[in-house]
């Protein structure tokens, strides 16, 4: 299973590189795994079927209790199986869908990616293997909601599913961690095993509420609907792959998963009943108000959704059967749909049924499909979807609190049969119109009609036989659903009885409405202004929210002032470990020390240089006094028996003045901008700095916490690791990985001064920013500035101190033509002259520039 | 194009720089048991680069270095990245140090080992980096 997974990962590694020699018929070609995997999933059916669970073990990170073990149960199978088999259908359908398009490789890499992400979600058994795929889901979902990245609308629905589910699996990681805690294991098979009943635990609710928070965004229940309608943006393959069948359902799939473990709990129930019949009927309720097709089918997605969680919340047998069946007749006739969908956007160039109409006559097949796939969805026999519907309505009826549910219940059945009524009818009948011309529009290339033919036509059989279809696929995943063996079967007949009825009176109030169907959404247009005020309004006063406190804290903490900065984390330093060593640690005066008369003048010249940096008046002065206390410092290392950090102390001391004299030209001129008040305010802010770290070395030498580690490293420096200076086997062995990891830093920290100088226009006039890269110009020096050898060097020095004149030079130059040395090469840059001449030219005014922007920034500098 | 040196830095610098060098791969070699070691010597040697640099400017000392500072940090840490692999295929801990002493004809052990390795990548990673911000520096300083 790991390798099935694996399988379709490498298939979309591969693709970029069929793509080259095949264009779009490499989506036929990539179409044979997911075909392929189906096969070899079904398959196992029989076996599933008779009771049995595969488990294929495989340890990952074993020391936190991770690994890509994978587990095939009825569940898992059903899901499986859909995300393989509609999957095949739609890389065949996004093959044509999207012939011609010049990042069909990308959309299909991307695609089979999601497609691995979900089936490693729904196959896996730990918690954070599960949680891994289920981020992998959201990211690849992320890149196919914005496939049009051109569009704006695109982006910013990509983005608003990507934050909304991942803030969502966010809270999820939080409740997957609690769980995992709770049972004492990351293991879903063993958390389901558990003998302990976890409702008693105290962290029962906030875990619960936390999964429940990573489900409910990214299976778009109530408030977090409004991701779903707005991802229709993408193109129509996605949608009917993620959000029809696979993505939008991984949220339902992690309820299911967890409901014989936590469906006991009544507070379980409560949530999953309310928050699923609240999401039905807004789902339902905005599908009706709707005219675009996609909007239709998401909104009546989001009703199914709703469904599907209300009879994970029922938790009844009955609800459990209910649930699979729903599930299956919902991917089957939702995919079909949407992809039928695509094809009339495709033809007739719009998406808006009150813009279509009488189509039938020239997109006859599809007419006929969208016929059938409508009637699944209103729950018409003989189709699946009757099956399901009359299983949920008999749920219902069983269910605890049947009265308000009910209600909800029904309104949404006969809003769906209105929506479907829509959708099949309206675009096809009555007087032909559509954005194109009646002769441009014709059915679609086979392989967008495979696809839907093949899910319709399941749901058709299905419908037929359900008996076959429930005892093969359904009832294995309803058994793993409710934890035991269901005691229940499928049925088209089930005798005169209750649901029959109820399904009677829906399709018919149902089809009543669909011929007011344009008075009643005009009426509806009256709820506009409380529609405007859904959650989506939250999702942007939030996104607005952030901005600003990102900018209030930005403004306080990060507001371009080097001393503030330092002031800030200078007092955050002394606030919490000052507070830590007075709330928690004696100290003990201890003035009895001897001191030496050297070390007495050393703490004298420290003490001394540090007093003079601070009040120096020149620059040059305060670099000067930093490098005395360095050295002093570096003394003090040397006294007290610590040769290597003398010599670094040292060796970092002269680089680091070096580098101060080096950036010293570059500053502005001295000049004092505090207060005396603010240098007061700073000298206290050091004293405190300076007197908690004079508490905390005599803390360190009273207080003893733990054995010290540095006795095992003088015993072993030599024995285990060859070495007697034990400071450079702590480098390089003891803590080889600190040192690799500071290694890094420094090369990091050398690149970023290296680009702060060279993509600096004032300091660096030739670099080149295109694209991001850093391509400098070779740096062309005029000829006079040109030095050949170090004998050159040489003169020109003597002729900077006027022992030589300059005119002496240049007759000793001319002097020397016959010197075969200098000629040679003379000759080689003679070659580069006439490019020189030019350069030189450029670099001058370069110059030029490069001088009166620092002159102005220096300007800058003093005002400010 | 270069800052006005004396006679004096100039000759100084001549002679220094080798025996800089010199000592801080001595200082590199003996870092295992005497003070000294990757780090140290990397800045000694940098330290030795930037005494030419001061005395006869960016160019020369590019010259004299041969190879782009840039390209000695990325050396330097793949030499680093070497040493802890060896390790890994003997089945132990990543970094775990391994040794190969040979004995030299005339009784010498010359103890090769991965710290050694890991010291060296420290060492070239030390010199490029702050002979990379050096030169940037004096580059920017001299146009």
């Amino acid at each position: 299973m790991q390798l099935a997974v694996l399988v379709i990962y490498l298939a979309a590694l591969i693709t970029p590189w069929l793509f080259v020699q095949h264009q779009h018929r490499t989506a036929y070609i990539m179409a044979l795994v997911p075909a392929a995997l189906t096969i070899w999933f079904a398959t196992h059916i029989p076996m599933i079927a008779g009771g049995e669970v595969f488990i294929q073990e495989y340890q990952w990170i074993p020391g936190l209790d991770i690994s890509l073990t994978m587990v095939l149960d009825g569940l898992s199978l059903m899901f499986a199986l859909l995300i393989c088999g509609i999957g095949t259908l739609i890389v065949l359908y996004a093959g044509a869908y999207l012939k011609g398009n010049p990042a069909q490789n990308r959309f299909l890499v991307i695609l089979l990616a999601f497609m691995g992400s979900m089936l490693g979600l729904v196959l896996a058994d730990n918690l954070i293997t599960l949680f891994v795929f289920w981020e992998l889901t959201s990211i690849t979902s992320y890149m196919l909601i914005g496939f049009n990245h051109q569009s704006a609308e695109a982006r910013k629905a990509a983005l608003q599913g990507l934050i909304v589910t991942v803030a969502g699996g966010l809270a999820l990681l939080c409740g997957l961690v609690m769980l995992a805690s709770m049972a004492g294991s990351y293991s879903i098979q063993e958390i389901l095993n558990t003998p302990e009943t976890l409702t008693e635990h105290p962290l029962f609710v906030g875990m619960l509420i936390c999964l429940l928070l990573g489900a409910f965004t990214k299976s778009a229940q109530f408030p977090f609907h409004f991701w779903l309608p707005n991802a229709m943006a993408a193109p129509t393959p996605v949608s009917a792959y993620l959000h029809s069948a696979t993505m939008v359902k991984a949220g339902i799939y992690l309820l299911a998963r967890l409901q014989p473990e936590l469906g006991e709990s009544g507070l379980w129930t409560v949530l999953l009943s309310s928050f699923g019949a609240m999401t039905m009927l807004t789902g339902a309720f905005m599908a009706v108000r709707s005219t675009d097709l996609k909007k239709l089918l998401a909104y009546s997605t989001i009703m199914a959704l709703g469904t599907l969680t209300l009879l994970i919340g029922i938790g009844t047998e009955t609800a459990m059967i209910a649930f699979a069946a729903y599930l299956l007749a919902h991917s089957l006739y939702k995919g079909a749909l949407f992809m039928l969908a695509g094809i009339v956007d495709h033809e007739a160039g719009s998406r808006d049924v009150t813009l279509l109409g009488g189509l039938r006559k020239n997109l006859p097949l599809t007419a006929i499909l969208v016929a059938v796939a409508a009637l699944s969805l209103a729950g018409i026999p003989p189709l699946f979807g009757f099956v399901a519907k009359e299983l949920l309505l008999e749920a219902m009826l069983d269910g605890a609190f049947h009265s308000f549910i009910f209600v909800f219940v029904m309104v949404a059945s006969i809003f769906v049969v209105t929506v479907a009524s829509v959708i099949a009818l309206r675009p096809f009948f009555g007087a032909f119109k559509a954005p194109k011309a009646e002769k441009d529009i014709h059915e679609p290339p086979k392989a967008m009609l495979a696809g839907p033919i093949v899910l319709v036509l399941l749901s058709l059989v299905a419908g037929v036989i359900p008996g076959t279809v429930g005892n093969w696929v359904t009832l294995p995943a309803s058994n793993a659903v409710a934890g035991n063996v269901v005691d229940g079967y499928l049925a088209l007949w089930h005798g005169l009885n209750l649901p029959l009825l109820l399904s009677g009176i829906s399709i018919t109030l149902g089809l009543l409405l669909f011929k007011y169907w344009d008075t009643f959404r005009n009426r509806l247009k009256v709820l506009d202004p409380i529609i405007a005020r859904g959650p989506e309004r939250g999702y942007f006063w939030f996104m607005d929210a952030i901005v600003w406190v990102a900018e209030w804290q930005t403004h306080i903490l990060q507001n371009g002032s080097m001393r503030n900065y330092l002031r800030t984390i200078v007092l955050v330093f002394v606030g919490l470990t000052g507070y830590t060593l007075i709330s928690r640690y004696q100290l003990h005066w201890n003035w009895d020390v001897d001191l030496y008369f050297h070390e007495f003048i050393t703490v004298g010249i420290l003490v001394a240089a540090a007093i003079a940096a601070c009040v120096t008046r020149s620059r040059l002065g305060s670099v000067a006094a930093m490098g005395a206390v360095g050295f002093s410092v570096a003394l003090i290392f040397i006294l007290f028996s610590a040769p290597d950090l003398g010599i670094t102390q040292i060796l970092v001391e002269t680089l680091t003045v070096i580098l101060l004299v080096l950036v010293l030209f570059r500053l502005p001129g001295f000049s004092n901008v505090s207060t005396t008040r603010e240098r007061i305010r700073d000298a206290v802010v050091a004293l405190l700095v300076g007197v908690l770290i004079m508490f905390l070395i005599m803390i360190t030498i009273d207080v003893q916490l733990f054995e010290p580690i540095s006795g095992y490293m003088i015993e072993n420096s030599y024995t285990l690791a060859h070495g007697r200076n034990i400071v450079n086997v702590i480098l390089v062995d003891y803590r080889a990985l600190d040192t690799l990891g500071e290694i890094f830093v420094l090369a990091l920290a050398a690149m970023g001064v290296y680009a702060m100088i060279k993509f600096n226009p004032a300091t660096s006039p030739g670099a080149n920013h295109y694209a991001g890269t850093l391509i400098l110009e070779e740096k062309k020096l005029a000829e006079k500035d040109i030095i050949h050898s170090l004998e050159e060097i040489h003169q020109k020095m003597l002729e900077d101190q006027n022992i030589i004149s300059v005119g002496a030079m240049n007759n000793r130059n001319s002097d020397e033509d016959g010197d075969e040395e200098q000629e040679t090469l003379a000759s080689s840059y003679d070659e580069d002259r006439d490019h020189d001449d030019s350069q030189a030219a450029k670099r001058l005014e370069d110059d030029e520039r490069g001088k009166k922007d620092a002159a102005q920034s220096d300007e800058e500098g003093k005002k400010s | 194009m270069m800052k006005p040196g004396t006679i004096i830095l100039y000759t100084a610098a001549r002679f220094l720089v080798p025996l800089q060098l010199l000592f801080s791969v001595f200082l590199l070699l003996r870092g295992h048991n005497e003070p000294g070691g990757g780090f140290i010597a990397g800045l000694v040697a940098a330290g030795a680069f930037t005494l030419y640099l001061f005395t006869f400017g960016a160019a020369v000392t590019r010259d004299l270095m041969r190879v782009d500072p840039r390209n000695l940090i990325g050396i330097g840490l793949f030499i680093g990245m070497i040493s802890v692999f060896p390790a890994a295929f003997q089945g132990q801990a990543f970094l775990t140090a391994q040794w190969w002493p040979i004995m030299l004809p005339g009784g010498t052990e010359l103890k090769l080992s991965t710290p050694l390795i890991f010291d060296i990548g420290v060492y070239l990673t030390v010199v490029g980096a702050t002979m990379t911000m050096m030169i940037a520096l004096t580059e920017a300083e001299e146009r």
